[in-house]
């Protein structure tokens, strides 16, 4: 109600350098979410039109420039198919383990009176302060004998500080009556954590999970360094294949083709992956756009 | 635990073993906790503290037959051969200044962009801004870096749009003096509406009344973003000025790996690809992990000594 009065009081006493401001950041804020968008919209627009074209005259309304044959090449293929399925894999785990690990310690370190609670904290806080570095953590994974499987990607990384600190940091402020209420009833602390604490948590949970899931999917480095077997590869690798290597799978360019033809469809399955491999979280992310915002102000609250 | 053992302690009366008797019973009691721990603090232990281990190949002439413990001690040498090789002062300037431009440029974008938000009085167009902004930090580093090779190649619509000016088209990707500019530009492209968001949030969790005051008492709207919303803002900058100082040589492997070009290395090379290319690609393991302990050291300090002069300042700590 009060900013909705200062907002009032606010138009009214305006001065006029304040609206020329006012709509100076109006014209700002539009150029800013210009430059964000055109990219974007270009790439997906490149996707369907044919690039030479697109880049001698623009936009082009002839059919006969509009074509779905990138997507068909990507999809005849099956690399980006199978990296699909293996970043599920991936994404999936890392998220699974990272989020059930940190929340079940974030939980043991909320409560009060733990024996070795302060000990534990600083074995966990140490890390964020050093690190072996990446040699030493690759010989180790090639020591495990993780090299080429699943786990090398699962689990490196995926017990982070922060995961734990947020998810204690929310079992701390959850009402202590709750839990005296239950145990009182005769309830373990187990059950307490299962029937009554972890319902309560799902909003922390979910944001975490959200987090390791984009992180792990959007990552192909601990992919790049581990994994040589291309069956494995998540799909950001083959995406680094055909954008950064130019390497076109053999598969979406069997047929015989003259040279320029073949670049001109490469320029396209570039654009088409980009598409295929961005669009999922482009489309999921405005769902948990709250999320987001929640999970922001969980970390700076700390 | 800190209070029950401090006031146990307080108690003279009480016997040292009444009070080790009553740990062991709060052991006991609370098992289920510590087995709650324990994937985590194995889990940490495997990834994280055995590579500390590691870290001692750094002094050793490390072969994968002999093991850690086998191979020879060789001292600092291999931190003298860094940083007497040739390229070293090359290497360790293209990190700072890298970092540096990531950090005044990639710091202030997210504030500005927040109080440039905060201004905007519709909630939905707000709202429809913010959801617009945010959408690249959802896009993966490999499909950034290639849209970043396509849209800067000689025959790419940058380039097209140039050829009215220049004569020639300028290729952008494997220049070195442009490395830098691209580098910074597309990471505030990608994340600065994203990072915002915090400070968005708390602009909208300040005290409007302060602002419906300073407006009756006829603040200009400069003299109101300066004296109020900076002010709210300064905590949280704060907090995360140390993050970013601590983390400022750790600018990621991941893009610049991405963007390298054989002619654009010599603003490029940066310590984390070196280390990548000559400990793993190259198999050369104690002189890679001895770069990357010469960058841990230098990132725990630096995160030391920004916490320290932002507690001297401000009174707020990372810990």
């Amino acid at each position: 109600m009060s900013r909705s009065h200062a907002k009032k009081i606010a138009t009214i006493n305006q001065s006029k350098t304040d609206r020329i401001i006012l709509f100076v950041n109006k014209i700002m804020l539009s150029l800013i979410v210009i430059v964000v968008l055109v990219p974007l919209l270009y790439v997906l627009v490149g996707s369907f039109l044919q690039p030479n074209i697109l880049i001698t005259q623009g936009l082009s309304l002839n059919p006969d420039h509009w074509t779905i044959s990138g997507y068909v090449r990507i999809f005849q293929d099956g690399s980006i198919i199978r990296g699909f399925f293996n970043s599920m894999l991936y994404a999936g785990g890392f998220t699974l383990v990272s989020i059930v690990f940190s929340v079940l310690a974030g939980y043991a370190l909320s409560v009060d009176n733990l024996v070795g609670k302060k000990a534990v904290m600083i074995f966990f806080i140490f890390t964020m302060f050093f690190n072996g570095g990446l040699v030493p953590t690759y010989l180790l994974v090639r020591e495990l004998g993780l090299i080429n499987t699943p786990w090398a990607i699962i689990l490196p990384g995926s017990v982070t500080v922060w995961n734990i600190i947020l998810a204690r940091t929310y079992f701390k402020a959850l009402p202590n009556e709750l839990k005296e209420a239950a145990r009182i009833d005769g309830a373990s602390d187990f059950m307490i954590f299962l029937k009554i604490l972890l319902p309560l948590a799902k909003p922390i949970i979910f944001v975490l999970a959200l987090f390791a899931f984009i992180g792990q999917w959007n990552a192909y480095f601990n992919a790049m360094i581990y994994l040589d077997d291309r069956s494995l590869y998540p799909l950001q690798l083959v995406l680094r294949e055909i954008l950064i290597q130019n390497e076109v799978q053999p598969g979406m360019i069997a047929d015989q083709l003259a040279r320029a033809e073949m670049q001109r469809i490469a320029e396209m399955i570039k654009y088409s992956s980009i598409v295929v491999a961005s669009l999922p979280l482009l489309i999921m992310y405005p769902f948990f756009q709250k999320y987001f915002e929640k999970g922001v102000m969980v970390g700076s609250l700390k | 635990m800190d209070n029950t053992v401090g006031s146990l302690a307080r108690k003279k009366s009480k016997t040292k073993t009444t009070s080790s008797r009553r740990k062991i019973l709060n052991i006991k009691k609370n098992w289920v906790l510590y087995l709650f721990l324990l994937p985590a603090i194995l889990t940490v232990f495997i990834f994280n503290y055995l590579p500390m281990y590691g870290v001692i190949i750094a002094f050793k002439d490390f072969s994968p037959i002999q093991g850690i413990m086998g191979s020879k001690w060789v001292g600092f040498s291999h931190f003298t051969k860094f940083m007497q090789s040739p390229n070293f002062l090359q290497i360790f300037s293209n990190t700072v200044k890298l970092s540096a431009y990531e950090l005044l440029i990639g710091f202030p974008v997210p504030i500005i962009l927040a109080l440039m938000l905060n201004q905007v009085r519709r909630a939905r167009v707000k709202k429809n801004i913010q959801l617009i902004i945010y959408a690249p930090n959802f896009i993966s580093v490999v499909v950034i870096g290639g849209m970043l090779f396509m849209f800067l190649s000689p025959t790419g619509p940058l380039n097209a749009l140039l050829t009215l000016f220049l004569d020639r088209p300028i290729s952008f990707m494997s220049e070195p003096e442009y490395f830098r500019t691209i580098f910074v530009a597309s990471g505030v492209w990608q994340v600065a509406g994203f990072s915002s968001i915090i400070y968005v949030a708390a602009l909208s969790n300040s005290d409007p009344q302060l602002h419906d005051a300073a407006v009756i008492d006829g603040a200009s709207l400069l003299q109101r973003i300066w004296h109020i919303d900076i002010q709210v803002l300064k905590p949280v900058m704060a907090v995360l000025f140390i993050l970013a100082i601590g983390g400022i040589m750790a600018i990621g492997f991941e893009k610049a790996y991405l963007l390298q070009t054989d002619r654009n290395l010599p603003a490029s090379e940066i310590i984390d690809t070196y280390v990548y290319k000559r400990g793993l690609q190259a198999a050369d393991w104690s002189f890679g992990a001895a770069i990357g302990l010469f960058l841990s050291v230098i990132n725990l300090m630096l995160l030391v000594t920004a916490n320290q002069i932002v507690k001297k300042l401000k009174g707020e700590s990372l810990y």
